[in-house]
């Protein structure tokens, strides 16, 4: 079963950017069957090669060295759905086929789809596989045709649309009562929890938490790579400079307590961000990327091999819980509950925690909007558009660059400390590359340099991945297969689809930071972003 | 001194197989000028179908000359790593050709996560331990120390693995010096524009550097199985990084600099574990990395780039 859930999304990748670089379609009704079968035939072959040494057979340690098994049946379906969703895509993506093509295409994938249940997952009814397939069937041909008719609507009128969009005051006035919709849906989002759904409240409020901290991070990381075009693949290090610094002194000093903590470790992850920035000035682009990778694997290898500091792998545990106002969240007597004489539940302390992230989040948020508009916000944009003119104008790029990093660095250590609180224990394992670029995915996805772009992506990233755990159905699907093993996997796939339909990330359209007399939006692809330049 | 020449042999051994790897990077940056984040993967992948290969061969058809088998095996698993390379670069890069620089390595770091995880849904977690084929080695030297006899042994794998990858070389060189491919790959590197208006499919070359690149990163990943035995479906990452370090270190777009960066990588990394701590040998590749791109951004043989305004 791994072979349609591995196969399938490549080919709907495929689709997506043949159609960008064709750009003209045929007209309707002049569907190549040839033309159409020919191609999907080639796509199924290369599923069948990629899909032979990893789907087909598979190498498992066995007493007396490895053992290959054959999955024959895994290959056989990869290549069917291949080759079947190929020929949907075809008829209702690539070209705008006549009905009767597409009805076609469709009957013979979802006959396909019903054969293949039918034929596996024994211990069911055979009537019910073949159900679950035609419905399986059913649900990606609604898909895809939904996505054909939404892009029927030709990109002319998309595009009035769009410019209308931009100058229009209405449309700001909408976005204005948009921003404050969201604000007051983040800010009663706990209680919509506990009345909405009280059996699973402690597993929405921490998700919640989880957004929150990306979203925070998302708007750290954006003021180094949004707004000063510097490329950084290692911001995780910071992140992990505020977690071990506030975990160290917690555990050190028993005076220190979360609320101390957190300016000392915004201000040695700022330190740190200093450190690592200076020798990367001269640095640009790639270049820039690849060594602040480098130091954030660095930082991270420290952590691991420094026994007597860090605690080596073991990573530090017992780091306190933040207190409100000196009352801590324990049952009986001096605790929050009895304080107020409230029914004690567990319940509280993630509340509370969650109210934490979502201050910290907005203060990031609010210093971000507040700094683009200081002179050194209007530097980094500058120094984002175009480093040389930038220097000719007599701005002090080293100093620019350096504040970038500190105050990008600095929000990172604010959430490593969160973070820190909120686990009660570290490690260096939390702190991996991919936690960098799931925090650079999410910036760059939502639209770089715009804030409720990373809202966006870190709601439809971080908690549509996490939904996933959720999916009890698909188990009764594909019995045998766990959702949560595939996350990663989809996630991977999500970065690249929603790259190649949208390279500028999902908010395309940003109001400039500073305008004479009157403020028109720009397209995102008239801002040079994240180049390093 | 004995133990210097064993540290020599292992550095050079293990800078031949980052050195076939860098080079995939570095022609790539060449061309599109990107960095191929998914490459790493792509070695990983390379190692995995080497694997299969070999144990397809053995257990399953029961053939027993190991030099026919290796051969069979590095080809089987440079056709079918290359055919992971085109497919990468077909729906991950070519889509966003002349996008935004950013968006390219956006894809990539995906990329490198699908191979990842597809790798690990696939074949599972756990290591793939292969006991070593080939044994033995000739004795260079004797020595006598404190703790006793000291010898300096060029294993029979440590020949095959640094014979091949001269081969290899010499291969690659005259590919790129004297066939039409090769010519279009350094006309695409010097001006991809102007080489389309002469003529040159720019998209099949740029395919075809990916599939030439993913092969060599094959027989990196059927080295690596074979020297060191052991595979999982992380071995990419830190492989890729470094062989991105030494392609930088040689000068990126220069393809004998990404052979001469792999080896003084591969010899840091072996010295440093070999006289310094074995804990922190990535830390010195990395801060390597840091150094030479602060210092000599344009690393030991490449050329400046000159910034026009």
């Amino acid at each position: 079963m791994a072979a349609d859930n591995g196969a399938a999304p490549a080919s709907e990748i495929e689709a997506g950017h043949s159609q960008a670089a064709a750009g003209q379609r045929p007209a309707a009704g002049a569907f190549d069957w040839g033309a159409a079968l020919r191609s999907s035939g080639q796509a199924a072959f290369l599923a069948g090669v990629l899909a032979f040494f990893f789907i087909g057979l598979r190498t498992d340690i066995a007493p007396g060295g490895l053992v290959l098994s054959f999955r024959w049946l895994g290959l056989l379906y990869a290549i069917i759905v291949v080759f079947f969703g190929r020929l949907l895509l075809e008829t209702f993506i690539f070209h705008a086929a006549s009905t009767a093509a597409r009805a076609i295409a469709a009957i013979v994938f979802i006959l396909a789809v019903v054969g293949m249940m039918g034929y596996d997952v024994p211990g069911s009814r055979l009537a019910n596989r073949a159900l679950t397939g035609a419905i399986l069937g059913i649900v990606v041909v609604a898909v895809l045709y939904l996505v054909a008719r939404w892009r029927a609507g030709t990109p002319a009128q998309r595009k009035t649309a769009t410019a209308e969009a931009g100058t229009s005051a209405g449309l700001a006035w909408l976005a204005r009562a948009l921003t404050v919709l969201l604000l007051i849906i983040a800010a009663t989002l706990p209680f919509l929890i506990t009345t909405f759904f009280p059996g699973q409240q402690r597993q929405y409020v921490d998700l919640a938490i989880l957004i929150m901290t990306y979203v925070m991070l998302g708007w750290g990381l954006n003021i180094v790579v949004g707004l000063a075009g510097l490329l950084d693949l290692g911001y995780v290090a910071f992140y992990a400079v505020g977690a071990y610094s506030f975990a160290l002194l917690s555990t050190h000093f028993e005076a220190i307590g979360f609320w101390t903590a957190l300016p000392l470790a915004g201000m040695l992850a700022a330190m740190w961000g200093l450190i690592l920035g200076f020798p990367v000035l001269r640095l640009r682009g790639d270049y820039l990327a690849i060594v602040t990778l480098a130091f954030g694997e660095i930082i991270r290898i420290v952590l691991l091999n420094w026994y007597e500091f860090t605690g080596g792998p073991n990573g530090i545990s017992g780091i306190p819980k933040p207190t409100l106002f000196g009352l801590e969240f324990t049952r009986g007597e001096g605790g929050f509950a009895d304080f107020f004489g409230i029914q004690y539940s567990t319940i509280h302390r993630f509340i509370y925690l969650y109210y934490i992230i979502l201050a910290l989040a907005l203060i990031t948020n609010f210093a971000t909007i507040r700094l683009r508009r200081l002179p050194i916000g209007r530097a980094w944009e500058a120094l984002r558009e175009d480093e040389i003119a930038c220097r000719s104008l007599g701005i002090n790029t080293t100093n620019t660059k350096l504040t970038a990093f500190a105050i990008g660095a600095m929000f990172g250590g604010f959430a490593g400390s969160f973070f820190a609180t909120r686990q009660g224990f570290v490690s260096p394992e939390s702190f991996t590359f991919i936690e960098s670029a799931i925090i650079l995915a999410i910036v760059v996805l939502g639209g770089m340099g715009s804030q409720i772009g990373v809202v966006v992506a870190s709601v439809a990233m971080i908690g549509g991945i996490e939904m996933l755990r959720n999916l009890d159905f698909l188990q009764q699907i594909f019995p045998g297969v766990d959702p949560v093993q595939y996350r990663m996997l989809i996630f991977g796939f999500a970065m690249v689809a929603i790259m190649v339909w949208k390279p500028r990330g999902l908010i395309t359209t940003r109001e400039p930071s500073a305008a004479l007399k009157e403020r028109k939006k720009i397209g995102a692809d008239l801002v040079a972003q994240g180049e390093g330049h | 001194m004995e133990y210097f020449v064993q540290q020599l042999i292992n550095g050079l051994t293990l800078g031949s197989i980052y050195g076939l790897i860098a080079i995939g990077y570095t022609m790539v940056y060449g061309i599109i000028g990107m960095i191929n984040f998914a490459h790493g993967d792509i070695f990983m992948i390379g190692s995995f179908v080497a694997l299969a290969t070999f144990l397809i061969l053995t257990s399953v058809f029961g053939f027993a000359f190991l030099p026919v088998v290796l051969l069979v095996v590095i080809i089987v698993a440079m056709l079918f790593t290359s055919a992971w390379g085109w497919a990468v670069e077909r729906i991950a890069y070519r889509p966003l050709r002349g996008s935004f620089r950013l968006a390219p390595l956006i894809t990539a770091i995906g990329m490198s996560i699908v191979l990842q995880n597809f790798v690990q849904i696939t074949q599972g977690a756990r290591v793939k331990p292969l006991p070593p084929q080939i044994q033995g080695g000739i004795t260079l030297m004797e020595g006598q120390t404190d703790a006793g006899t000291i010898l300096v042994q060029l294993s029979y794998m440590q020949m095959i693995i640094i014979v091949t990858t001269v081969v290899l070389m010499t291969g690659f060189t005259l590919l790129i010096s004297h066939t039409a491919l090769g010519r279009a790959q350094r006309a695409c590197e010097q001006d991809t524009k102007m080489a389309a208006l002469l003529g040159v499919d720019v998209d099949r070359t740029i395919s075809l550097t990916f599939v030439v690149g993913a092969a060599l990163a094959a027989v990196a990943g059927f080295m690596f199985l074979m020297l060191y035995g052991v595979i999982d479906f992380y071995i990419g990452f830190l492989a890729g990084i470094k062989a991105f370090t030494a392609a930088v270190l040689g000068g990126i777009g220069s393809l004998p600099g990404a052979m001469l960066g792999g080896l003084l990588i591969g010899l840091i990394e072996v010295f440093w574990s070999g006289y310094f701590t074995v804990e922190y040998k990535d830390v010195a590749a990395f801060s390597i990395l840091a150094i030479v791109l602060i210092f000599l951004p344009s690393g030991l043989l490449g050329q400046p780039e000159v910034e026009k305004v």
